[in-house]
């Protein structure tokens, strides 16, 4: 996979977007015969035949623009020079790219673009990669006749605000590829050009400097830049990569295909992959920028031990380390029974690690107390899913959403927590799609540049599911049902009684208006519009599932799009928008206590079968305990010993002193993990785990793409997750001797029907694919339940709207909700470790005006959120796009204790915790709570212990 | 009866006091109780003689100019009220030679009626043009557009019968038609006479298209330096709009066309048609690339008629009186009439309509007096800013699109300024480079840095510096511009900097020999 171009990537630049038209043009270019769809751009059909034309301001990315002129070619019969990047291609012409009088233009505009601009292509940051510099190569620029006495713009000043990349005015050549991708491929329009003619120069915001600017760093204009005008700071300080590496980001669900820019084992940038399947080539701050934490100070590199959390840590080698946990856990089981130990893995860890963490626990502890954070995020997709279509995944690829008509977001902010995905639904947006937002908040998508919301439902946190029944209600009241469809693909009975539960008058939208807040007129506006308006398609993410009815409101989901025949092809679908990387993979791979791989249950004989002669053991047929559980078994004490792979539990789970009085609890805490986090404080035994830079495996995003995930520099600690963990299982006696992550992924693919054509070389082969890919489907899925849903006929399920326990009283008056950020990345362990933190140092509370008015709150005080489970103090920052009544924080940094306020109410189906509401009351305090005073000591003292490590190895 | 007494409201006579001169008459009318009635009209065309001012008579209109409101008094002592003797008296408007012979087909009305009176125009004709297009269908009313060779009169001479015929051929549900009203070279102004003495021609020409083609929407786009036109043509499509000339149903013909003025921000190149529409769209003002031709993809995406104001409003004319009729005038392929504009260094500055085929000579000194400093004229600049510098041994050339392309010279707007022979022709090259530097919208590399350039290569020319050396790469420089310049503001400065080269190489320090071809 390895490129040795130096380019910064390979593959060629067809200057022009790709066309897509049944009608084909063949035409001449330089004598060659090429044959590309009508709308082809000459540049493109030229590129096609590797007939290269010089340019500057195309590239393919982009729409065509026609500024830099380089790109003028001379067409038989037609008078001047048109450009080829603007001129079409046509049947017949006859085109030359290469002509003494093209020359000589091309030559006179190189000299007017090197008559301003700086002659230090020497010690220039894009030397060796700057386009301007090979198209001067290229034309044969040989002098500069103006002199540089004149007009110049050389004593520009430098732009170094943004964190990542600089902006030097005085190297711009003024293409517009930055302002074009910032609109076109990001969408955010930050960028503009100030002043006109030669005064014209790159201009984020009006001005401003580009933190000062609406920019979101995603990186789309730096990646644009044919010069060194916008250049990351990693390249200046180490130079031009030598070779890279595809990989698959390890943030968001997105999973956005990278190539890792390397020098030897330094990475000198992350640059996004055009090829990539999920972001063709788009990126945001997190990936493109925020992978420092990879080589962080704070990384923990060598294996440490304690006995009790109290001492201090000892370093120890690997397999003192391993032994070390494999006794102790035993000695568990042995005193405690088996059941009195488990795991749990996580959404960030690689489909391979999940499988043997998940495959550890059932074959080694012998109990099914496996778990992972999808327990707290997705579980009610996964359970909601399957029971309705009949398989626990989204429905279509991210691409589905350029032919979606309307787009209805359901509890999830896609410029902020997806923001590649939110970029192309936003072009989808601006070029027609009508959007419907159901969101307590009014998020960026309600309104931002040239998008708007048709529909702003803002509701009251928690009431989701009456507003989806009043959806319903309209769209069966009013026959706006595809009742062909459902004739043709669902259970008769199951929607009969569906139709019949959502017709009645309490399920109308002016029956739930009091509940949701929501004005029914706008609900039946809504409704119309989903169901009438051509394609429409669902996104929804956390806002509808972490909730006591967060099950409940996935069925509802399903329903709907059932109802209204809006699944089973392009431009429709329902899209769970995972929050972590492997969110998909991780529920894929078995980790949830009552499933092996492939969601089959574990007290299916059959599929307990297959898992019991492959891996030689017999299996528990009772499911294990969820992560709540484990909680709670520990405070009985019936619950001992715990590992834990990737995954903060002190710092994500809800009611975090209940969280850290059961890790207090055990009497074994197995943590793996890069850093010191916060579960780590409450361990006893310490493996350094590797990044994503330093392991091979895979990758699996919301829409069901499996990517590879490549090793680009050597473990820092010496081992990949999966190496560790299969350590500790020969420690524990069950034998794994798997020498590369690809036979795992043989032996995933072997006992899975849905994974049976997965394969490493498989994914080499296309790059990334989509499950199922099997026998049947052996170039995988993009698009689900086609002809017909997985479980056959799709069943809908009756949904009563229960509103939640947690309510609003005198005392806890506000309801709080809690979300993510742009430039952080869920507990903030990898991003808070990078430059991100400039946009987002610390969680702050949003509370609307008028409920700061009445408790006398002025931006930016201290003030104390006391919930039921506990309190915590933030900054208020005060904003109309909250609601009255509804306040909101995130919770990436672990001081904030955002998590000391959540509750233990949880989902009726799959305990995912009811993040999403919880009452509380707010009021302006002088410090932080009582829990962040008692969190800062404890924490001070768990560095204390990590520090005096230092000083035994100095002894 | 009260006695009507002209005094145009046009912006060429109010910078001359034309305000304060029907002030003066009113006041002096009401001391004399002399029963009058001021029609504010449009300007006859002759600046030199601005304030015109007009008296109906029973004999016909006499005309007094140019007047100051000091002479008012001593006007109305020689009873000018009836036409009385007066050393401003100039006699009949209309026998007055410098309007005599000129065939004013387009400007019939302009100078003669009110131009906010919709009574005035439809006695004058107006309104014949619109009411035979509505009993036409579409393809009709562009065939007689294209039958009568009108071609585009902002300077691009593309015939309007083809781009509109385009548009009719372009499904869309929405259709706009667009009067580029951004009328910024220097020495013109034809656009806004028309706009400030007869808008409703305007409005009836972007009615008939709007009928033609199919859109119901329409937008004036006026530069913003023309407030006086702003006014006229928000009051005319005020009172077209309560008339039922413009709106719904437009005189019970089903037909509905909307119409807009919009004014601009002070660029010159948003008169450039695409960059005009991305201002009319609330863009910066940059160039699009064609194609797409505005006429399948303009305004917001949708197919656009955008013409100038004189093509537009020359189609009522053509409507009523068949496009036969009007290509009966002109020359070759040049039909019709076109509206000069006569600027710079003349003794009678002023718009002269006249069939194709008149000479620049007949133009500078029949109609232009010759000179105002009285020295000989030396060159004149056709066609505003970026028109080509003819010397005198071209003035027999006839104003033809194509006899002026063939010398490398263009027509565009019909705008002539004239240079009498103190004028330094690479001064004027110069000046064409800073005047591009200054208008580029800063797009495309050859005009943004290229215009920056020309000036400094000018200041070395002229310097003397490297002369030989300068020379060339002023060649060159212009050779770029030229050949790769995204639109016409950096394609066409290359034709005054090489005109005055080509044709004054002495004044750029080289002898006629030197030059280069």
């Amino acid at each position: 996979m390895a490129c040795n171009c130096g380019n910064g990537g390979c593959g060629t630049d067809y200057g022009t977007p790709a066309r897509v038209s049944e009608k084909l043009v063949t035409l001449e270019i330089d004598g060659i015969e090429v044959t590309v769809p009508e709308g082809t751009s000459l540049m493109r059909a030229a590129a096609e035949v590797g007939v290269q034309i010089p340019k500057l301001c195309a590239t393919d990315s982009l729409e065509p623009f026609g500024s830099c002129r380089l790109c003028i070619v001379e067409v038989e019969g037609r008078r001047g020079y048109p450009a080829s990047c603007t001129t079409l291609a046509d049947n017949g012409l006859k085109v030359s790219t290469q002509t003494p009088k093209l020359a000589e233009i091309r030559r006179g505009i190189m000299e007017l673009y090197i008559s301003d601009h700086p002659l230090d292509c020497l010690t220039c940051a894009a030397n060796g990669n700057c386009e301007l510099q090979d198209m001067a190569g290229a034309v044969g620029l040989r002098e500069v006749r103006y002199g540089y006495e004149g007009e110049n713009h050389l004593k520009a000043v430098k732009d170094e605000s943004n964190p990542y990349f600089s902006y030097d005015s005085a190297k711009c050549i003024v293409c517009n590829r930055c302002v074009r991708a910032c609109e076109e491929t990001q969408g955010t329009f930050a960028l503009t050009i100030d002043g006109r003619g030669f005064e014209s120069r790159v201009s984020p915001g009006q001005m401003e400097n580009f933190m000062d600017s609406e920019c979101v760093s995603c990186g789309a204009c730096v990646q644009a830049c044919p010069t060194a005008t916008l250049m990351e700071k990693s390249i200046t300080l180490h130079g031009q990569p030598e070779h890279s590496v595809i990989t698959t980001c390890a943030y968001c669900g997105v999973g956005c295909s990278f190539k890792a820019e390397m020098k030897g084992n330094q990475v000198v940038s992350m640059a996004p992959n055009k090829d990539g399947h999920a972001n063709h080539g788009h990126s945001c701050v997190k990936g493109r920028f925020a992978w420092g934490y990879a080589t962080h100070s704070d990384r923990i590199t060598t294996p440490m031990i304690r006995d009790n959390i109290s001492d201090p840590w000892r370093e120890v080698s690997w397999e003192e380390a391993v032994a070390y946990a494999a006794k102790r856990l035993r000695e568990i089981q042995a005193k405690y029974g088996k059941d009195a130990v488990g795991g749990i893995t996580s959404s960030r860890c690689t489909n391979e690690e999940t499988y043997l963490v998940q495959k550890l626990v059932r074959a080694a502890f012998g109990n099914n107390n496996v778990d992972t954070c999808a327990r707290v995020c997705h579980s009610p997709t996964g359970y909601g899913l399957k029971q309705t279509l009949g398989e626990s995944a989204g429905t279509q690829t991210f691409d589905s959403v350029m032919h979606a008509d309307v787009i209805l977001v359901i509890g999830a902010n896609p410029t902020d927590g997806h923001p590649v995905f939110g970029s192309q639904m936003k072009r989808r947006l601006r070029e027609g799609a009508r959007l419907i937002v159901v969101d307590p908040r009014a998020i960026d998508l309600v309104k931002s540049p040239h998008v708007q919301a048709d529909y702003h439902l803002k509701l009251r946190p928690g009431t989701n599911v009456a507003v989806a029944n009043a959806l319903a209600h309209v769209i069966v009241t009013e026959n706006l049902t595809d009742e062909a469809f459902v004739a043709g693909r669902c259970e008769a009975q199951a929607y009969a009684d569906w139709k019949e539960f959502v017709a009645r008058p309490e399920n109308s939208p002016e029956a739930l208006e009091a509940a949701s807040g929501v004005p029914a007129q706008l609900v039946r506006e809504a409704a119309r519009l989903y169901a009438t308006g051509g394609n429409a398609a669902i996104y929804y993410g956390l806002g509808v599932t972490e909730h006591s009815q967060g099950s409940t409101m996935v069925l509802a989901i399903a329903n709907l799009a059932m109802a209204t025949g809006n699944i089973g092809r392009e431009g429709v679908g329902v899209n769970p928008l995972r929050g972590q990387n492997n969110v998909q993979g991780s529920c894929d791979m078995g980790s949830f206590p009552h499933e092996f791989p492939g969601y089959r249950h574990v007290s299916d004989d059959a599929a307990r079968g297959l898992f019991e002669s492959a891996w030689g053991v017999k299996l528990d047929n009772e499911p294990g305990l969820r992560i709540p559980n484990m909680f709670e078994a520990a405070l009985d004490g019936s619950y001992k010993g715990l590992y834990v792979e990737g995954e903060d539990i002190a710092q994500s789970d809800p009611n975090t002193q209940h969280v850290t009085a059961a890790l207090e609890a055990m009497e074994c805490v197995v943590v793996q993990d890069l850093f010191l986090n916060e579960t780590a404080k409450f361990a006893h035994v310490f493996l350094p785990g590797s990044s994503f830079l330093e392991k091979n495996g895979t990758f699996t995003n919301a829409e069901r793409r499996i990517s590879p995930v490549r090793k680009v520099m050597p473990p820092l600690a010496g081992k990949e997750d999966w190496e560790i963990t299969q350590m500790l299982s020969n420690a524990l006696g069950y034998p794994m001797h798997y020498s590369h992550p690809s036979e795992i992924m043989d032996e995933i693919a072997r006992l899975t029907p849905t994974f049976h054509g997965v394969s490493y070389a498989k994914i080499e082969q296309m790059g990334s694919v989509q499950w199922p890919c099997n026998e049947e489907a052996p170039q995988g899925t993009p698009i689900m339940h086609i002809e017909e849903f997985v479980r056959g006929k799709g069943k809908f399920f009756v949904t009563r709207y229960v509103p939640t326990d947690e309510k609003v009283t005198q005392k806890f008056p506000l309801i709080l909700t809690t979300g993510r950020i742009l430039s952080h990345y869920n507990v903030g362990a990898q991003t808070r470790r990078t430059a991100n933190t400039a946009w987002h140092p610390e969680d702050v509370l949003e509370i609307h005006p008028h409920d700061a008015e009445e408790r006398g709150i002025k931006d930016g005080d201290w003030v104390g959120i006391q919930s039921r489970a506990g309190e915590t103090v933030l900054h208020a920052r005060i904003t109309e796009r909250m609601q009255p009544g509804v306040v909101y924080t995130t919770f990436h940094h672990p001081f904030s204790g955002a998590n000391v306020i959540t509750t233990d109410n949880s989902d009726w189906a799959t305990n995912c915790p009811e993040y999403k509401v919880t009452a509380v009351q707010v009021m302006k305090v002088t410090q932080p709570s009582e829990w962040q005073q008692r969190y800062r000591q404890f924490s001070e003292k768990q560095q204390e212990l990590l520090q005096q490590r230092e000083m035994m190895k100095a002894q | 009866m009260s006695i009507k007494v002209y005094v145009p409201r046009d912006s060429s006579a109010l910078s001359l006091g034309a305000n304060q001169v029907a002030m003066a008459i009113l006041v002096e009318a009401a001391r004399r109780g002399a029963s009058i009635d001021i029609v504010r009209n449009g300007s006859r065309g002759m600046f030199w003689l601005e304030t015109l001012v007009e008296v109906a008579t029973l004999d016909g209109r006499i005309a007094y100019g140019p007047v100051q409101p000091q002479d008012v008094h001593g006007l109305f002592e020689s009873n000018f009220l009836y036409g009385g003797e007066h050393h401003l008296r100039l006699g009949l408007t209309e026998d007055l030679p410098f309007l005599k012979n000129q065939e004013r087909l387009t400007f019939a009305r302009v100078g003669i009626t009110d131009p906010v009176s919709l009574v005035d125009y439809v006695a004058y004709d107006g309104y014949r043009g619109l009411k035979r297009a509505l009993g036409m269908d579409g393809a009709g009313v562009v065939k007689q557009v294209t039958d009568s060779g009108l071609r585009g009169r902002g300077g691009a001479a593309f015939p309007t019968g083809i781009k509109w015929n385009t548009v009719l051929n372009t499904g869309a549900a929405q259709k706009y038609i667009v009067c580029n009203a951004d009328e910024g070279d220097s020495g013109t102004y034809s656009d806004r006479m028309i706009m400030e003495g007869d808008p409703f021609v305007l409005i009836e020409g972007m009615t008939i298209a709007g009928i033609a083609v199919g859109a119901t929407q329409g937008y004036i786009y006026l530069r913003s330096e023309y407030p006086h036109a702003y006014q006229v043509l928000k009051e005319a499509i005020a009172v077209a709009t309560a008339s039922n000339y413009l709106g719904q149903n437009i005189l019970g013909s089903g037909k509905t066309f909307h119409l807009e003025v919009r004014r601009g921000a002070g660029a010159y190149v948003c008169g450039e048609e695409t960059s005009l529409l991305e201002s009319l769209e609330g863009k910066r003002g940059i160039v699009r690339f064609k194609p797409p031709l505005p006429a399948i993809q303009g305004l917001f995406g949708q197919p656009t008629i955008i013409n100038n104001v004189i093509s537009l409003a020359s189609v009522p004319i053509i409507l009523d009186r068949g496009g036969v009729f009007y290509r009966d005038y002109g020359m070759g392929r040049s039909r019709g009439t076109l509206p000069i504009q006569l600027a710079g260094n003349l003794k009678h500055c002023g718009l002269v309509e006249k069939a194709f085929g008149v000479t620049l000579r007949e133009l500078l000194y029949d109609y232009g007096g010759g000179s105002a400093s009285g020295r000989p004229i030396r060159a004149v600049q056709v066609g505003g800013p970026l028109g080509s510098y003819l010397p005198e041994s071209q003035f027999d050339t006839p104003l033809d699109y194509e006899a002026f392309s063939s010398i490398w010279a263009v027509l565009g707007h019909g705008g002539i300024v004239a240079f009498d022979d103190t004028v330094d022709m690479a001064h004027m090259a110069r000046y064409a480079m800073e005047f591009c530097a200054i208008e580029s919208c800063g797009k495309c590399t050859p005009c943004r840095i290229g215009s920056t350039r020309g000036v400094e290569v000018m200041d070395k020319i002229i310097k003397g510096q490297d002369h030989a050396a300068n020379i060339q790469l002023l060649r060159d420089l212009s050779d770029t511009m030229l050949n790769a310049s995204l639109c016409a503001l950096g394609g066409m400065t290359p034709y005054p900097v090489l005109s005055a080269l080509n044709h004054f190489p002495q004044d750029f320090g080289l002898q006629k020999t030197q030059q280069a071809a």
